[in-house]
């Protein structure tokens, strides 16, 4: 009984702080998929509440058919997702590989067990392949190795900024996060990331 | 006596466990722990947490001072071979939909006279913790379920309406990366990094998940559960904190438990 003994004690202490939580068993009768989750969770560190709160692009893309809905749906949302793209002030679209590298492989930011006056990463290897020489790389996302092969036309560089500000701009249910839209990276973060891609030193493009 | 026990009749010693985490340093992480399970084989550090929770299976406890013993997990009071393929399911006297760790919980509470406060209030660990009471007791369940055919159960209404509301939980999307649990869940044979996706809308996939958890996660030296994994999946989609039994919880593995039907429980399984 050692082993309870050990448990219960920080346990007890606790519990006379989480006070009158009680252990709900009731059945989901004519609530909402949003009032589950709120009964099902807790805030914990940064990770609010609010955030199960969806927006309207969120609500539109939470199907199976991952299909806003039709066509004049999608394009106001498409519209929607245009206008939150913000082009850096100074036309100035490229940064430093080393440091866009550096976000690429960073996992990190806005979960609860994240230190929230670090910056965020933007775990772009979670998902596509950059640097050849990094083998661990996701594959839900389509390989970019080379990407740099496309130029650095002025609208090569749209293109990207807004794809990786906001990618509902040209796919309306896309899987990728909006990483500018959500300030989920700086503008010198993107710009890093940019350069990671279209700069003609970058490893993505050797 | 433990099923992973049985299977080779003798306890795992600290020497051979010692051996196999440090023989394969050189070589590729991912391969250390594909090495560390070759070499493990049938032998798995989960049989001592499984033996700590039969012992609280087997301890009376709480005001009334009686054991979870005659605690019913679905197939019938005292009843834990199987229970574990067959859950989550809808419980009478509850007049709910339970997975094993809201049933746990329930049974502390109603036979046990406990407060579920006092093991809600941590039911998994921390990395660097030695087990929690949950983790132990559903390590024993699950592995008193082993081989057993998962046949999570759709006949009352109520384990209907879980199982949609656990589709609908599936495709939720939120939070600042919009993720829901479909982002990364309902392709085959995508990864991210290194770490293979199983796709939770197809048999295979979502059998494949169903009973590899609970798991001995080789990484943190600890037992995990499905609902520890759920809570981690949470965190990564950057959302709240999903509470151990909770319906979402509960609703997310009705539907992969109905969507594994015919699977073959392995649990607990080793994983990185």
């Amino acid at each position: 009984m050692k082993f309870l003994n050990k448990l219960l004690l920080p346990v007890l202490a606790l519990g006379v702080i989480a006070g009158c939580e009680t252990h709900e068993s009731t059945t989901a009768e004519v609530k909402t998929t949003k009032d589950v989750l709120v009964s099902s969770m807790k805030p914990k560190n940064q990770a609010t509440m609010d955030r199960l709160n969806q927006d309207d692009l969120q609500a539109a893309c939470s199907n199976a058919a991952n299909v806003a809905g039709d066509a004049a749906t999608i394009e106001a949302l498409r519209k929607e997702a245009e206008a939150s793209v913000v082009y850096p002030a100074d036309g100035n679209y490229l940064g430093d590989w080393k440091r866009g590298n550096e976000v690429a492989a960073n996992g990190k930011g806005l979960q609860w067990n994240d230190n929230p006056s670090e910056p965020n990463g933007g775990n772009c290897y979670a998902c596509h392949q950059l640097d050849p020489k990094e083998v661990a790389y996701g594959t839900l996302g389509p390989s970019l190795t080379n990407y740099g092969m496309r130029g650095q036309s002025e609208m090569m560089l749209k293109y990207t900024w807004a794809k990786i500000y906001n990618p509902h701009v040209y796919n309306v249910c896309s899987q990728m996060p909006r990483f500018g839209s959500q300030q989920i990276l700086t503008e010198q973060q993107l710009k890093d990331i940019m350069a990671l891609l279209l700069d003609p030193n970058s490893p993505v493009n050797q | 006596m433990s099923k992973l026990h049985n299977k080779k009749g003798i306890v795992l010693g600290i020497a051979s466990l010692c051996a196999a985490l440090l023989a394969p340093m050189a070589i590729a992480q991912d391969d250390v722990f594909a090495e560390y399970r070759a070499m493990m084989g049938d032998e798995n550090p989960a049989i001592f947490t499984i033996e700590e929770g039969q012992d609280l299976w087997e301890t009376p406890m709480g005001p009334n001072n009686v054991s979870l013993e005659q605690c019913d997990l679905g197939l019938g009071p005292g009843v834990v071979d199987g229970a574990l393929a067959q859950l989550p399911r809808y419980f009478e006297d509850a007049k709910a939909v339970q997975d094993v760790e809201a049933r746990l919980i329930y049974c502390m509470e109603t036979l046990q006279g406990r407060d579920a406060i006092d093991v809600l209030v941590k039911p998994y660990s921390q990395t660097g913790d030695q087990g929690t009471e949950l983790e132990a007791l559903v390590a024993f369940i699950a592995d008193s379920s082993m081989d057993a055919v998962v046949d999570v159960p759709q006949g009352h209404p109520e384990e209907q309406k879980m199982y949609k509301k656990g589709e609908e939980i599936f495709y939720y999307r939120a939070g600042p990366h919009d993720f829901s649990c479909a982002t990364c869940h309902s392709q085959t044979d995508k990864r991210i990094r290194l770490q293979a996706l199983p796709n939770l809308t197809t048999n295979e996939g979502a059998g494949m998940a169903f009973t590899s958890w609970p798991a001995y996660r080789i990484s943190e030296g600890l037992l995990r559960t499905m609902g520890w994994r759920m809570q981690s999946c949470g965190r990564q989609q950057r959302l709240p904190q999903f509470q151990s039994g909770s319906d979402a919880v509960i609703a997310l593995q009705m539907f992969m438990g109905v969507n594994a039907k015919g699977a073959v429980m392995a649990a607990p399984g080793l994983k990185r």
